[in-house]
């Protein structure tokens, strides 16, 4: 098992008092806290603070752990002596405990969840835990609807007892429409209550990955569509891709860069259902050769143009 | 228990087919009744009136139930902080939203 420095995650002196272990711990968790970080690790990360705060912050855990630390590195393979824990009383009811490493598992994990007990389980006796997650879905699972495989991570207790987060992979159908923030619940899909009882529900909220075409805000659609200078100035009927097929677009006359056009009801297929907008952008044609070249200065000689105007010069 | 299962399983759109009472979302939270309750009086969730007898709130507000217990307990900020938090954090993300839909 690998030794894990604590003292080092927070990034505090092994001699820190508590308040500097809370202050560490709370500007730690701002920065790496998953609802509010945009650091890429900031998921791993956070959890490994947890687990640190957790044993640092108790003064019980914080002892015991020096006890074993004596001379030991991060990484280092570490045993606890089989009397280590003796004479320490550990509080459990650390609420994320399910997500600490092997290493904090093994040493107060057992503990700490005999004396939680069946806290919760408690008031509402008869009915299993409902279970949350969270997966990433393409956009067209919202549009079409459709089964996917969805893999999930759940916490699971093992024949010994140990608590285990354990890949479950479930072929579930998306609802079309579905948004993203929105959860699937699937009925009886939770944790199941000890002895009798109903199971309880799994909750999965959906986001989606970036779409090659389209981007959700909401329950609406955007897609930016390349016209020719020309048919933005003297309207043209295009051809479009949306979700429900390609269409025909008429472009106004008199368009320009950033025209916002509208498809009402042709967004996310949700109720009511989202509409598309189409966002035109000008896409000029190259000048390489002499025909190009001579239309584009044949328009120059025509246009009495001036597109820096605003600008004052 | 396998851990695949063949048979693909339907499942609603939980935020389109329910309204709660406190008694959900303290179920579906594992939280007393009365950080419920707390919550709306500080303004974290807020009750659709469907009834005068009971409390009702969307589907939606089990999200933010979530997301708030996470940051009081994750982050030891008060229920006013969370409220605030709250507030800004879903600015945010509207901002960024508008921001990726637009640019």
């Amino acid at each position: 098992m690998e030794f894990k420095d604590y003292y080092k995650v927070m990034g505090v002196a092994r001699d820190a008092t508590e308040a500097q272990i809370k202050q560490a711990y709370r500007k730690l968790a701002r920065k790496y806290h998953p609802d509010v970080s945009k650091e890429k690790d900031a998921e791993a990360r956070f959890k490994e603070l947890g687990e640190a705060y957790e044993v640092l912050k108790s003064p019980e855990k914080r002892a015991a752990y020096d006890q074993l630390g004596q001379g030991h590195r991060a990484g280092e393979d570490v045993r606890p002596p089989p009397d280590w824990g003796a004479g320490f009383e550990f509080s459990g009811g650390g609420a994320r405990e399910s997500d600490f490493s092997d290493f904090f598992e093994s040493l107060f994990g057992a503990q700490a969840r005999a004396r939680a007990g069946n806290r919760r389980g408690a008031s509402h006796p008869g009915r299993g835990e409902d279970h949350h997650a969270k997966v990433l879905l393409d956009l067209d699972a919202a549009l079409h609807g459709g089964a996917r495989q969805l893999a999930l991570r759940v916490p699971e207790i093992d024949a010994d007892g140990r608590l285990v987060s354990k890949e479950r992979v479930l072929n579930v159908q998306v609802p079309k429409g579905i948004l993203a923030g929105q959860h699937i619940r699937l009925a009886g899909q939770g944790a199941r209550p000890p002895g009798e009882g109903t199971p309880g529900d799994l909750f999965i909220e959906v986001e989606f990955q970036p779409h090659p075409l389209y981007r959700a805000d909401g329950r609406d659609l955007y897609l930016d569509l390349p016209v020719a200078p020309w048919e933005a100035a003297l309207s043209a009927v295009v051809k479009t891709p949306t979700p429900t097929g390609a269409v025909e677009l008429k472009i106004p006359p008199g368009s320009h860069a950033g025209t916002k056009l509208r498809l009402k009801g042709r967004g996310i297929p949700a109720s009511p259902p989202g509409d598309f907008y189409v966002i035109l952008q000008i896409a000029l044609p190259p000048a390489t050769d002499d025909k190009a070249k001579a239309a584009y200065a044949a328009m120059a000689a025509a246009l009495p143009f001036n597109p820096r105007a605003s600008l004052g010069v | 228990m396998s851990s695949s299962e063949d048979r693909a399983l339907s499942g609603a759109i939980f935020e389109e087919s329910t309204l709660l009472t406190v008694q959900d979302l303290s179920r579906m939270c594992a939280v007393d009744e009365r950080h419920i309750v707390e919550f709306v009086e500080e303004g974290v969730l807020s009750v659709v009136e469907v009834s005068a007898a009971e409390w009702h709130f969307t589907g939606a507000a089990l999200r933010r139930a979530r997301l708030a217990l996470r940051l009081e307990r994750d982050l030891e900020i008060n229920l006013a902080g969370v409220a605030l938090a709250l507030e800004l954090m879903e600015e945010l993300e509207r901002l960024r939203r508008e921001l990726n839909a637009r640019r």
